[in-house]
């Protein structure tokens, strides 16, 4: 299968890719690690005219500490990402999600910020980067803008940015003292993709007391969904498995689960609660330690 | 702008197996096919087509991606190894002896992918566990062997490589 003929351009920094989207207008396409766009494209889902690759681009791929923050640079790996020692010590929920993203193959050429910005609604990091509560900075010729997370996934295969902006970091605030973060997926068995998943990060006082929740599902919407009843069922209570089990059960209240073939909507509104808890009681468990 | 021109051919300089090789591709071209139709390097398999087989996967950079899934024009300046590059002379890289050994293999199929996933693990992490060899191998579809004998495969090379 080979995609409809288009042309290349390699960028070599951001401005330039800003000056090439200017220039190609609604006839060109980022290409990062291409490993959403490269089979859409195979499939002619997609056929753009112009491919400006952001690979060539130095930079973008580094994971550092700045001000309390994570900042992830949106070409970084989701294998890099993975085996990030500061993800892995201060955000182990992203490197839960970023372990389970497709094969080996696919996380090792796959980018953060090519799977965001496509916003597969049955993709995983949008899911634990609701969690985090994660900002995206996009740029553009005019400057640069911060986008929160929750007003970052708009609908199916939608994202707000715009057309001329480039997405170039994710920002993740680095956690409280007392707080775990986990990521719990139940994929398709042959795609690898999320049949519903939940991405937790709970932050506990030494008594045992709840004070910040923040839990997101996928695979019941257009994108991630925060599950703000079973958030409201945790802050200030003690986290016993009870408490837990009863505000998992109501991740998908409220929700209109979109069905397939491989699970209809009342089986996801099930398996939301089950992966909730168990996203919740895995970042407890961190919380603790 | 004819559509020649709006969709120039690009050059690229991609090192093979050790080998510079300058070429001037279509930009859909897809490395697989690079590989197989302009270098004939056809030890690379396309099985599906769409990312999920590995039986395409090659070395980018080191690291084992699947060719089905990269534009030739994405390994522009890089290092790819294929199959062909893993043997030193008549020898056999210890996962291909292991194939051997452990008859790792019924049709052969998938068998190039499989080892060069299989090799991309053991120089990431020289003494995996069963089920990290298991995990690993989660990109690489086999029809004919029920993996069992690929596992051990791989164990076995494993403990060659660490001798």
């Amino acid at each position: 299968m080979f995609p409809a003929s288009f042309g290349y351009v390699a960028a070599r920094s951001v401005a330039e890719a800003l000056e090439l989207m200017a220039k190609h207008g609604e006839d060109g396409k980022l290409l990062a690690g291409g490993h959403s766009l490269i089979p859409a494209m195979k499939l002619r889902l997609q056929s753009p005219r112009t491919l400006i690759d952001l690979g060539t681009v130095a930079g973008l791929r580094d994971i550092r500490e700045d001000g309390g923050q994570l900042v992830i640079g949106a070409l970084t790996v989701h294998a890099d990402i993975a085996a990030s020692e500061p993800v892995r010590r201060h955000l182990p929920g992203l490197s839960d999600a970023a372990s389970v993203i497709g094969d080996v193959q696919v996380r090792n050429r796959g980018t953060i910020g090519g799977s965001v910005a496509h916003a597969d609604p049955a993709a995983d990091l949008p899911v634990i980067l609701t969690a985090l509560n994660a900002t995206f900075v996009a740029q553009s010729p005019s400057g640069s803008r911060n986008v929160a997370v929750d007003d970052f996934f708009t609908d199916f295969y939608t994202t707000a940015l715009n057309a001329n902006e480039i997405l170039t970091e994710i920002r993740v605030p680095i956690p409280a003292p007392g707080t775990g973060t986990a990521y719990a997926k139940l994929p398709h068995p042959a795609s690898g993709y999320v049949v519903v998943s939940a991405g937790a990060a709970i932050t506990r006082q030494a008594s045992g007391t709840c004070v910040a929740a923040r839990i997101a599902i996928g695979g019941l919407g257009s994108g991630p969904l925060r599950a703000v009843a079973t958030e409201l069922e945790l802050q200030g209570k003690p986290l016993t498995a009870q408490i837990i089990a009863a505000a998992a059960a109501k991740a998908a209240e409220e929700t209109d689960p979109v069905e397939d073939a491989y699970a209809d909507a009342e089986y996801k509104r099930h398996v939301a609660g089950v992966y909730a808890r168990k996203a919740i009681e895995a970042a407890l468990e961190r919380a603790r330690s | 702008m004819t559509a020649e021109a709006e969709y120039a051919a690009v050059p690229i300089t991609v090192i093979v197996n050790g080998a510079k090789h300058e070429a001037v591709v279509e930009p859909r071209t897809l490395l697989v096919y690079f590989l197989r139709e302009h270098l004939n390097l056809t030890g690379t398999h396309v099985g599906c087509d769409t990312s999920q087989c590995g039986a395409c996967t090659v070395h980018l950079n080191g690291r084992a991606v699947k060719s089905c899934t990269v534009l030739a024009v994405q390994a522009n300046g890089a290092e790819v190894k294929t199959i062909e590059g893993l043997a030193n002379g008549d020898a056999f890289h210890p996962v291909q002896e292991g194939f051997r050994e452990k008859h790792g293999l019924q049709c052969g199929y998938c068998t190039p992918g499989m080892i060069m996933t299989a090799v991309h693990l053991l120089e990431t992490n020289p003494n995996p566990s069963e089920d990290e060899i298991k995990h690993a191998l989660d990109g690489n579809i086999c029809r004919c062997t029920g993996y069992v004998n690929i596992v051990e495969s791989i164990k076995w090379a494993a403990g060659k490589m660490r001798k």
